[in-house]
């Protein structure tokens, strides 16, 4: 590896390949379905065919009866959970309406709810098993938008839900409201000179990860279990699952397999449980995948969602009010990220009088999960287009008047208190001062837009060991599953701190027996807190090779220094200085191996900001909209290893492209979901993207002994705004609704179209 | 029950006898009864690509076809693709250019490549995103895969590599490299 420095780093900063990439070009690296056991059983799911229904009876005597079929489960075999909430990584999660969807206790909520669970010796049996069991449903009628449930009188999903507004008496699909206030808005409002105000609506739409959800359950005799399984937790997959069925914590071991993507969607349960549940009833091992179907249909994507916006100006461009509503949907259980998109929706902009209201709503849809910056882009697609309207009437550059409101160090956030040290103007200037916004865009129906985001990202809880071998080389042990490369991440910190090579460093991701507490690889936190405790290890290491070579030198610690990869004493006086490399075969004789290990709980997290400029071509014929150019700036505080920071930075947006012109649930008026594959969920291909230009930016979070932010979330919030932006730039009209797919786009220029025709024809 | 039958293939050069099912699709006999899972399972429907192997010289689904209709055919897996222990170019590029994240969708996309650069060794960035087009990624956006595959084709074909993506500049990080080097930690 030739010896690249970056601010006299030795490793940080550089591209080493990564520790895993050679098992996972050649095919063996071991995702969670790659797994298999002696004695092995395959289990099935069988889900709800009504969006809504009671179910009366369900009967599974023919099913049992056929031929290599061992067990079927129902909610009958999970034990009833109190109304309880438990965290489990970004997200709290109530254990009841947990345990009733990974199956349903008493009544269907949505389209592909789990029902019952089967376990056969193949999967075909198990599937054909399916088909015979019987379920008796009382089909209600669904509840399928947040305008739909909040209606009075509309049909209740959940009798026992509650808000404090309506009161402990009122039955209601709304299962939180929450505010946020600063100053007077109509105060702020009378200051304005323009206001605009618009509402959108914002399809559901899923994470898209390419592998499903997989999980092997292995209970044993002795009452102790393993679980196989692609997770981003795997201390949540065991916190979880060990409460579903009511099973100590320590009686599970969670092993995590290699992850194909999950973008938030796998920081929850749903098979894990049930292999243990199927592998207790059989004695076998038993392995449950998903289908892709059943992905969509039935684990949980994000919300769709409703949202008002109204934000006022004065002439040069100062934005004085803004006030916010916001529905979500949150599935058949609450839970919807409604709150974040809440706090993230004005948070780029200073701004003296807010008021943002914000509802989670249930609606007969799956239960939603986190999704990159979960909540915020919806948020974006509203107050970031509103915004460029107001520039527009302004007369200003869409990147100057976020340059004049933006949030710098000291603004304070939505919750109150102000943000430290935050790099928002940095990304905007970025993109201004950048080759993409600086040349020029010609051509009929093409156009550019601007659009910026915000997500809070977070630091939790993270353990690692750092072990030095006797040839100096050197393990790292963490519990953070690698999504996207952070495991060479790990590694390069521990290379830094240590002094040695990156090929000496192997990073191990490993079980929860094995590792201490880690929460989930979500929220960017990988490299902001596994990073930190990594770090903290290293040095642990350390200090006690000094403390050894001391030792070996007849002197104190702390006349021992350790500088440029070498210890030496602080009086030379002779001594020869040695590297870890010649310390590492001494530790037997100086007091036996070195083990650092840190844990950290970390505080202080540096919030993200991204600035993204897209150029489109509309086809007026069609409404279809190509991507010609796309830029994103983005914040990350510190990159470790640049290219998978880009990688980031390039698929966030990527996935928020698709968020704007396709992806989106379509149900049909029974609730019934309509595109269930992956032709008709249509997210981004090779041929529909440009190269991604990535424009990394480092304002370093204070606290953080590397500076490092965190980088895998705000890149998916500003694309489906910039995109809106950017074709009412090409083709004069404001799209208010995602995904801007062509009909939909079609509609609103022949919709332009005709009102031109008919003032022109007033105008004769 | 399905009665299983005898099949007689070549996978990665070498002669297979297998017994599978009728039912069984090419993925999953290559998956669960010849244990070769370096081939995805994404969809099932032929719409993501990870489970795309090279029959015949053409990249196909093996979601998409029968175990039984693998008889008689020239296979070509993932799992073939380096030579002993040296990687295959494309494999080495997708390293080099970070061309994975997760990397579930990496053996589709190397196989798809690997049948692109075989019939067109000089194809522009314009073909190359045509010939992936049928395998999705949803990490990486595509931009370093298809990095990986323009330098692939270069240096197969002896010409110089392209340039990497411009390094980052330098950082304002309150954290040097001196000051770590010197033991001056926060
Ligand atoms: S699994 Fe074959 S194309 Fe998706
Ligand atoms: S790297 Fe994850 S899907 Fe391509």
């Amino acid at each position: 590896m030739a010896a690249s420095t970056t601010n006299g780093f030795r490793v940080i900063g550089t591209r080493p390949i990564r520790h895993d990439g050679v098992d996972k070009v050649t095919g063996r690296a071991k995702y969670g379905a790659d797994y298999a056991f002696p004695g092995m059983l395959h289990g099935k799911v069988l889900r709800s065919p009504h969006p809504h229904a009671n179910i009366k009876s369900i009967k599974v005597d023919k099913a049992l009866a056929l031929p290599g079929v061992k067990a079927i489960v129902t909610s009958a075999d999970l034990p009833q959970m109190p109304d309880k909430m438990e965290a489990a990584g970004e997200q709290a999660i109530n254990l009841n309406h947990l345990s009733a969807n990974i199956l349903a206790r008493g009544k269907a909520l949505y389209d592909g709810h789990a029902i019952a669970a089967v376990a056969a010796t193949s999967p075909h049996i198990a599937d054909e098993a399916l088909r015979l069991i019987e379920v008796e449903y009382e089909p209600l009628p669904p509840v399928m938008t947040v305008e739909d449930a909040l209606k009075p009188g509309a049909p209740i999903l959940l009798p026992s839900l509650r808000n404090k507004e309506e009161g402990p008496d009122k039955e209601t699909n709304v299962a939180a409201h929450l505010q946020f206030k600063r100053g007077d808005v109509a105060e702020g409002f009378k200051q304005a000179d323009y206001v605009i105000e618009r509402e959108f609506k914002t399809a559901m739409v899923h994470q898209g990860y390419i592998e499903p959800h997989n999980a092997i359950g292995i209970y044993n005799a002795d009452g102790h279990a393993t679980i196989y399984c692609s997770t981003q937790g795997s201390f949540v997959v065991r916190a979880l699952s060990a409460a579903v069925l009511g099973l100590s914590e320590g009686k599970i071991k969670v092993v995590p397999a290699e992850i194909g993507g999950g973008f938030g969607g796998k920081t929850t349960v749903y098979l894990e449980p049930l292999s243990v549940l199927l592998s207790q009833k059989t004695g076998h091992p038993v392995k449950m995948t998903m289908t892709r179907a059943e992905v969509l249909r039935a684990t949980g994507p994000t919300s769709g969602s409703t949202i008002r916006c109204k934000m006022g100006a004065t002439r040069d461009g100062k934005i004085v009010a803004a006030q916010c509503w916001l529905a979500y949907e949150a599935g058949g259980f609450p839970g919807s990220p409604v709150g974040a998109g809440a706090m993230t929706i004005l948070a780029p902009y200073n701004i003296p009088n807010i008021l943002v209201d914000a509802y989670d709503v249930v609606v007969n849809r799956p239960k939603t999960a986190a999704y990159r910056a979960p909540g915020a882009s919806n948020a974006a697609m509203a107050s970031e287009t509103v915004l460029d309207e107001i520039a527009e009437k302004c007369g200003l550059d869409p990147l100057d008047i976020r340059i004049l409101n933006g949030s710098h160090d000291g603004t304070p956030q939505t919750v109150g208190p102000p943000f430290k040290r935050i790099g928002f103007i940095e990304t905007l200037e970025a993109i201004k001062n950048g080759e993409h916004y600086k040349s020029k865009l010609t051509g009929a129906n093409r156009g550019r837009g601007v659009a910026s985001g915000f997500w809070f990202n977070v630091g939790l809880q993270s353990s690692a060991t750092v072990n030095i071998h006797t040839d100096g080389t050197v393990s790292v042990v963490i519990g953070s599953v690698d999504i996207g490369g952070t495991r060479a991440a790990q590694a390069m910190i521990a290379a830094e701190v240590l002094g040695v090579d990156i090929n000496d460093v192997r990073p191990t991701i490993a079980d929860t027996d094995s590792i201490g507490h880690t929460d989930v690889t979500g929220g960017s936190r990988t490299c902001f807190a596994t990073g930190w405790a990594v770090y903290e290890a290293a040095q642990d290491c350390i200090r006690q090779l000094k403390e050894r070579a001391a030792k070996l030198w007849e002197k104190k610690p702390e006349e021992v220094v350790f500088q440029n990869g070498v210890f030496s004493p602080t009086q030379a006086n002779g001594v020869k200085p040695m590297s870890l490399k010649e310390m590492a075969p001494r530790l037997a004789r100086t007091g036996g191996p070195i083990v650092g290990r840190a844990t950290v709980n970390a505080r202080g997290v540096g919030p993200a900001f991204a600035t993204v400029c897209v150029d489109v071509e509309v086809d007026p014929d069609t409404g279809k909209t190509q991507i010609l150019r796309a830029t994103i700036a983005q914040d990350v505080g510190k990159a470790i290893h640049p290219s998978y920071v880009e990688g980031q930075m390039q698929g966030g947006m990527a996935q928020g492209i698709g968020w704007a012109l396709n992806e989106e649930y379509f149900y049909d008026d029974r609730g019934i979901l309509r595109n269930t594959g992956l032709l008709d969920y249509r997210m981004p291909t090779c041929l529909d993207l440009p190269a991604l230009e990535t424009l990394i930016v480092e304002v370093p979070t204070p606290g953080h002994p590397l500076g490092v932010r965190g980088v895998g979330e705000v890149s998916i919030v500003p694309p489906p705004a910039a995109v809106a932006n950017a074709i009412y730039h090409a083709v004069g009209v404001r799209m208010t609704e995602l995904p801007m797919s062509p009909p939909r786009l079609l509609k609103a220029i022949l919709k332009k179209r005709a009102a031109g025709e008919t003032q022109a024809a007033a105008a004769d | 029950m399905a009665n299983k039958v005898i099949v007689e293939t070549t996978i990665n050069g070498d002669p297979v006898e297998l017994l599978c099912e009728p039912r069984q699709s090419l993925l999953e006999v290559l998956r669960d009864v010849l244990e070769l899972t370096g081939s995805k399972e994404g969809c099932l429907t032929g719409d993501c690509g990870a489970c795309t192997v090279v029959i015949d010289g053409r990249p196909v689904c093996s979601c998409l076809m029968l175990g039984v209709e693998a008889a008689g055919k020239q296979i070509s897996t993932v799992e073939g693709l380096a030579s002993g222990t040296a990687l295959h170019v494309l494999q080495q590029k997708f390293l080099e250019h970070a061309s994975l994240q997760c990397g579930i969708c990496t053996p589709g996309f190397l196989m798809s490549a690997k049948a692109l650069l075989d019939h067109n060794p000089n194809p522009t960035e314009a073909e190359i995103r045509y010939a992936l087009a049928g395998n999705l990624c949803r990490c990486t956006g595509y931009d370093k895969i298809v990095r990986a595959v323009t330098d692939a084709a270069a240096t197969m074909a002896g010409r110089s590599r392209p340039a990497h993506g411009a390094v980052p500049a330098e950082t304002a990080s309150g954290m040097t490299g001196e000051m770590l080097a010197k033991g001056e930690v926060k």
